[in-house]
């Protein structure tokens, strides 16, 4: 039982220490894209379709932490209405929603299928 | 059709979930998590949020009656890499009786904090439950059907304190998902290290979303299938005298905030199951955690 006590204190240690990464500054965020990632444009056109069906996907995913308006909490929770979202390239924003931000409370979406996260995102570029 | 004997049970299950206080934050929901019974994804839960998910289990053994198994599943994600779970399990065996059978806690931790091609996650579990559980929640060692026959009066006296890890591996690949899980299961008591395995796929049945809000549309439905079974234990590293069992699987996301999953799964082997339906019916509540920690914003 000892022993059993013992390794469960060393998994818990190790994967804290794992998962305790290095702040990230949010402009630093899109350096981090590979250029592949960062030259990619949203395949899906901008049409009132694709954009309804991004908000009902940002309602059901994201307006939880975001807020309804995409405005943040002022907290923990940043508004998606910044001019560094603004700044970031279709395929910047892709490959941030499909790697998240784990140690900051933003999780994966790489779970919802490719065309939905465009389709988020073509939601997201509609926002004024 | 479902045996008559279990529809007292299912009746209370639904009631269960009908008197829960649903409308804590009714207008959304997400629900990342495939439909598996079995074989976990690296898909955690949201931090804050709060999942109540129901699941039953409905079989006989050949040399005994038909059995009815409940897990009421707590699963909260205190991180957005670390997602913490309570268990209470029961069964209700007609002719028998219906009892508690104990509780499992279980962590589940990514260590590695970017999306891979192929994504680890850490699994560990403690369980207390007694000899007369019948929740199929892996299947390891040489476990069979004839453990599930036993009389609830004789299997309740045995108590297993037992830790059960897993190596959970999972790829997102476009619309599907694809886990692989090692299990490695020690009776703290005086049993030998089991091993078992779980193997799973899904994928939804639509890849893009409506442009309208939709409850019975193919975007809310994900088929797969799973396959697991046990690997024999370090006594015994044979597959000889294991059960191993494939189930199709079918989930619903009926409403933003309540998922329906079933699954008939099919005994492979003389030693397992002929037949196991499963049924797991979940809410989810979004930033519970934010309730009692405000002052933080909720979990980050």
């Amino acid at each position: 039982m000892r022993r059993f006590t013992l390794t469960v204190l060393i998994f818990l240690a190790a994967a804290l220490a794992f998962a305790a990464g290095p702040a990230t500054n949010p402009v630093d965020r899109w350096q981090r894209v590979p250029p592949r990632d960062h030259a990619r444009s949203n395949p899906l056109a901008a049409t009132p379709e694709t954009i309804a069906a991004g908000s009902q996907l940002y309602r059901t995913h994201c307006a939880q932490c975001h807020g309804p308006a995409a405005l943040g909490d002022g907290r923990k929770h940043p508004s998606l209405r910044t001019d560094h979202v603004r700044s970031a390239s279709d395929g910047d924003l892709e490959w941030f929603l499909r790697q998240g931000d784990l140690a900051h409370g933003m999780p994966s979406w790489s779970s919802l299928p490719p065309t939905q996260r465009w389709q988020l995102i073509a939601y997201l570029r509609s926002l004024p | 059709m479902l045996p008559r004997p279990f529809f007292p049970l299912l009746l209370r299950i639904l009631l269960f979930f009908a008197l829960l206080p649903l409308p804590l934050n009714p207008q959304r929901l997400s629900a990342q998590e495939k439909p598996y019974f079995v074989t976990y994804s690296h898909d955690l839960e949201e931090p804050g949020n709060l999942e109540v998910e129901s699941r039953t289990d409905l079989a006989r053994p050949d040399a005994s009656t038909r059995f009815a198994a409940e897990a009421t599943e707590f699963e909260y994600g205190l991180r957005a890499w670390w997602t913490t779970e309570l268990y209470l399990e029961g069964q209700t065996t007609p002719a028998d009786s219906t009892l508690f059978t104990g509780f499992r806690i279980e962590n589940r931790v990514r260590p590695i904090l970017r999306e891979l091609p192929v994504n680890p996650v850490l699994y560990i579990e403690y369980e207390n439950i007694s000899g007369a559980d019948k929740t199929l929640l892996e299947v390891v060692g040489h476990d069979s059907q004839s453990d599930l026959a036993v009389p609830n009066a004789i299997a309740r006296r045995t108590m297993q304190h037992e830790a059960e890890t897993r190596l959970i591996l999972s790829s997102n690949l476009r619309a599907w998902n694809l886990s692989e899980n090692f299990i490695a299961e020690k009776n703290l008591g005086h049993a030998p290290w089991e091993f078992g395995y779980a193997l799973g796929a899904t994928r939804p049945l639509a890849t893009a979303a409506s442009p309208h809000p939709c409850s019975l549309c193919l975007q809310n439905l994900t088929a797969g299938a799973e396959l697991y079974g046990g690997l024999g234990d370090a006594a015994s590293l044979t597959l000889a005298r294991t059960s191993h069992y494939l189930a199709p699987l079918l989930g619903w996301q009926a409403t933003p905030s309540m998922r329906l999953t079933f699954s008939p799964g099919f005994g492979l082997t003389s030693t397992a199951l002929n037949r196991v339906y499963r049924i797991g019916l979940a809410y989810e509540f979004d930033q519970f955690g934010s309730r009692f920690f405000a002052r933080n914003g909720g979990a980050h």
